[in-house]
C-alpha cells in the first residue's frame, strides 16, 4: 500500500491542496450514491410497516426488527406458495453449485488445450469460443429451450444448470486461456519428457498453478449465475425456480399494504450470498486479475 | 549410453524449410555441440531429437533404434532447458523424481534416486524448497539433476547456461564438463556461445540457416574452419580476411597483398590444389594471434614466420594480451601481441606473420581452398 501512497508526487501549495480536496469530495459523493441504496435497503428492512409509513425515508429504525427478514425467508407468498424465499434460495445453490463446478472445470481444459496442445486452427476454434461472449443472451432463449425440450430437461434444474454452463464456458475458457498463455510451455515439453500424459500435466502442472485464475473464474461466474433473472425465468418452472425469479414474484404478488420491508429483506436476501463471496474472495479476485507469468 | 544418428533430417514448416538435410553421426559417450545464430535450426534439431517437433524427413536413431515414431518418454532421453522448466509448484525433490512417479517407481526406490542425484550435484540442503526460492545457479543444478536421475541414453541441453551470470556460467560450464567426464553419457547440447562450444564439445556441428557448415572436434573447427562462416563465427577477435592474388616468387606460391613488391606472402604448405588458383583472386584469413611482434630469436628457428612492416593504428590492451589494429599494405588486420611488446600508436613496427597457420578461401564460393 505504501508503494501506492508514494507513487503520487506529494502535494505543495495551496492550489494542490484544493485539488487534492476536490479529488476527496468526488470520491465521497461517489460513495455515497452507491452505498445509500444499499443503507436505504437495510434500513427499512428492520423497521416495522408502521415506522416506514410515518418516518422519514433515511432515517434509521427506531424500533429494530428482524420480523420482515423471517417473514421473508420461510411466510411470504410467492404467488400461492406461501414458503418465502428458502426453497428457492436453495433452488440456486443447488443451480449455482454444479454450474460453477462445471464451467469451471471444462474452462481450465479447454484454455489447456488451446494454448499447450496447440492443434491446427486453434486460434479459430478460440475466436469462435470468444465470440460466444459476446452474444446476448436473449438470442439463445428460443434455440436453448428446443434443445432442453429435446433432451427433457425443460423446467428442471438440470436444464437450467446445462444453460449456464454452456453459457459460461465462453467467459472460463477465455479466462484460462489468456491465463496459461503466460505459463510456460517448456513445463509442458519438461513434463512430456518426463513421461506425464495430458491429464496428468493438466492436473499435477496446470491446475495447482492456477489459483488466481480459479479465483477470479469462480467469483465471476458465481455472481453471474446467482444474479441471473432471464434464464431462471425462461427455463425453470414453478417449484424449480432461483431466487432471483422468486423475488420479482414476492415483490409483485403483495396483496393490500405494500410490505416494504419484507421486499426489502427478500431483496436482501437475494443478493446476500454475492455480497459474502466478494467480501471473503474480493483480494484474491484482485490479485488474479492482475496476476502475470508464473516464473519458474 | 548410446549412439545417436542423425541421417538427411528435414524440417518443414508449410512451404518454410527449416533444416535442410542434416546428418550427424555420434559414438558412444560423445559431446556434441551444436552451434549457430538464433534462427539457424538448431533448437529445432535438438526438439527434433526429444521428440517435441515431428520430422519431415529422415530419420533419428538412438543406439540403432529408429525413433522418429517413437513418444518423448520412450526415447530414453532427458532434456535440460534454457527456461529450466522446473515446476513451480513442487518441491526440488519433486521436481527431480517426477519423471520416476510418472513411470511408476515406488516411493522409497524413488527417494532413494533423487538422493543420490541431490548428492552428486551437492543441492541435498534443498530437496524441500519450492523453485522460487532458489537462486540462478540452484535451479540450473536442480533442472540437470531432473534430468540426471533417470540415467538415460542421451543427455540433450538447450542453452542450458544463457540465463546465468557471467561467472556463474564459467562455473556451470567447467561442471557440466566434470559431469560428462563423470558419467560418459552421449550428450547433444545446443549453444550461441563459442566459447561454451569450444571448450565442451568432443565436436562441434556449426549450422547456418538449416545447413551444417562443418562438423568436427573444435581444435579443427578453429584451425581450418570450412569455409568464412565458420572462420568468422568462432574465435574472438575474429579471423583475419585479406584480398589478395595467388602468385609464385621463384618455385615458391604466395599469395600477394597490395601493390607493392613487399605485399607477398610465401605460403608454408600450400594447399595441393593451390597450383590451379595461380594468378586468381583468394582471401587469406590469418587469426589474430598468428601475427605478433616481430622477434628474430623466434623467426630464425621458424621457416613459416614471414617478416612483415606494419603501421599501427589503435592498441586495445585486454591484460592478457593486447589486441592491436595494424595496417598490412593498405589493409587494416587485427594481431594479437604481448602485453611486453611496446609498439607505439602511430608507429611503424616489425611484425611477423606465422604462414603455416594461415587459411585461403575462395571469394565467391567463401570455401576453404
Amino acid at each position: 500500500m505504501s508503494s501506492l501512497t508514494s507513487a503520487l508526487p506529494p502535494a505543495h501549495g495551496t492550489g494542490a491542496r484544493i485539488a487534492r480536496w476536490g479529488l476527496y469530495l468526488i470520491l465521497l459523493l461517489f460513495a455515497a450514491y452507491y452505498l445509500l441504496p444499499l443503507l436505504l435497503m437495510i434500513a427499512t428492512s428492520f423497521k416495522s410497516p408502521e415506522e416506514i409509513r410515518t418516518g422519514s425515508l433515511l432515517s434509521l429504525p427506531r424500533d429494530f426488527s428482524l420480523d420482515a427478514w423471517s417473514y421473508a425467508w420461510n411466510r411470504a407468498c410467492i404467488g400461492a406458495d406461501c414458503r418465502g424465499m428458502a426453497p428457492y434460495f436453495l433452488n440456486s445453490l443447488v443451480i449455482v453449485g454444479p454450474a460453477v463446478v462445471i464451467s469451471t472445470f471444462f474452462g481450465a481444459l479447454n484454455g489447456y488445450a488451446l494454448t499447450k496442445w496447440r492443434f491446427r486452427g486453434a486460434n479459430i476454434v478460440f475466436g469462435m469460443i470468444l465470440f460466444g461472449s459476446f452474444l446476448p443472451s436473449q438470442v439463445i432463449l428460443l434455440p436453448m429451450a428446443q434443445t432442453l425440450g429435446f433432451l427433457g430437461l425443460a423446467g428442471s434444474a438440470g436444464g437450467l444448470i446445462l444453460v449456464h454452463v454452456v453459457y459460461g464456458l465462453a467467459f472460463t475458457t477465455l479466462f484460462f486461456r489468456n491465463y496459461y498463455v503466460s505459463i510456460p510451455d517448456d513445463l509442458v515439453k519438461a513434463a512430456t519428457i518426463d513421461g506425464a500424459g495430458f491429464f496428468q500435466i493438466f492436473t499435477k502442472i496446470m491446475l495447482p498453478l492456477s489459483l488466481p485464475i480459479l479465483v477470479v473464474t469462480i467469483i465471476w461466474q458465481f455472481t453471474q449465475i446467482w444474479n441471473d433473472f432471464l434464464f431462471g425465468a425462461s427455463f425453470a418452472a414453478g417449484g424449480a425456480q432461483p431466487v432471483t425469479v422468486a423475488l420479482n414474484n414476492l415483490v409483485n404478488t403483495t396483496t393490500g399494504v405494500k410490505q416494504y420491508n419484507v421486499d426489502m429483506a427478500a431483496a436482501m436476501i437475494a443478493g446476500l450470498p454475492t455480497l459474502v463471496v466478494y467480501v471473503l474472495a474480493g483480494k484474491y479476485f484482485i490479485r488474479g486479475l492482475t496476476a502475470g507469468s508464473v516464473k519458474g | 549410453m548410446a549412439t545417436l544418428s542423425i541421417n538427411n533430417v528435414r524440417k518443414q514448416y508449410g512451404s518454410v524449410e527449416v533444416l535442410k538435410g542434416i546428418d550427424l553421426d555420434l559414438t558412444d559417450g560423445e559431446f556434441l555441440v551444436l552451434l549457430g545464430p538464433s534462427g539457424c535450426g538448431k533448437s529445432t534439431l535438438l526438439n527434433m531429437i526429444a521428440g517435441l517437433e515431428t520430422i519431415s524427413a529422415g530419420e533419428i536413431r538412438i543406439d540403432q533404434r529408429v525413433v522418429n515414431e517413437v513418444h518423448p518418454k520412450d526415447r530414453d532421453i532427458a532434456m535440460v532447458f534454457q527456461s529450466y522448466a522446473l515446476y513451480p509448484n513442487m518441491t526440488v525433490a519433486r521436481n527431480i523424481g517426477f519423471s520416476l512417479e510418472m513411470r511408476g517407481q515406488a516411493k522409497p526406490e524413488r527417494e532413494g534416486a533423487v538422493r543420490r542425484v541431490a548428492k552428486l550435484l551437492q543441492i541435498e540442503h534443498l530437496l524441500d524448497r519450492k523453485p522460487a526460492q532458489l537462486s540462478g545457479g540452484q535451479r540450473q543444478r536442480v533442472a540437470m539433476g531432473r534430468a540426471l536421475v533417470r540415467d538415460p541414453k542421451v543427455f540433450l541441453f538447450d542453452e542450458p547456461l544463457s540465463n546465468l551470470d557471467a561467472k556463474l556460467r564459467v562455473d556451470m560450464r567447467t561442471e557440466i564438463k566434470k559431469l560428462h567426464q563423470r558419467l560418459g553419457t552421449t550428450v547433444v547440447y545446443v549453444t550461441h556461445d563459442q566459447i561454451e562450444a569450444m571448450t565442451l564439445a568432443s565436436r562441434i556441428a556449426i549450422m547456418k540457416e538449416g545447413v551444417v557448415q562443418q562438423f568436427a572436434p573444435p581444435q579443427e573447427v578453429y584451425e581450418r574452419p570450412a569455409n568464412m562462416y565458420v572462420a568468422s563465427f568462432i574465435g574472438s577477435p575474429t579471423m583475419n580476411f585479406v584480398r589478395g592474388t595467388l602468385s609464385a616468387e621463384g618455385d615458391r606460391l604466395g599469395v600477394s597483398i597490395g601493390r607493392e613488391r613487399s605485399g607477398f606472402l610465401p605460403l608454408f604448405q600450400a594447399p595441393e590444389q593451390a597450383g590451379s588458383w595461380l594468378g586468381q583472386e583468394v582471401i587469406l584469413g590469418i587469426r589474430p594471434e598468428a601475427i605478433t611482434c616481430y622477434d628474430p630469436a623466434i623467426a630464425a628457428g621458424n621457416p613459416a614466420l614471414v617478416k612483415v612492416a606494419c603501421g599501427v593504428n589503435v592498441l586495445e590492451p585486454t591484460g592478457a594480451d593486447t589486441i592491436t589494429y595494424v595496417e598490412l599494405n593498405g589493409h587494416e588486420v587485427v594481431a594479437r601481441i604481448k602485453p611486453s611488446d611496446r609498439v607505439a600508436e602511430g608507429g611503424t613496427a616489425d611484425f611477423m606473420i606465422d604462414m603455416a597457420r594461415a587459411n585461403l578461401f575462395d571469394p565467391k564460393t567463401e570455401q576453404r581452398i
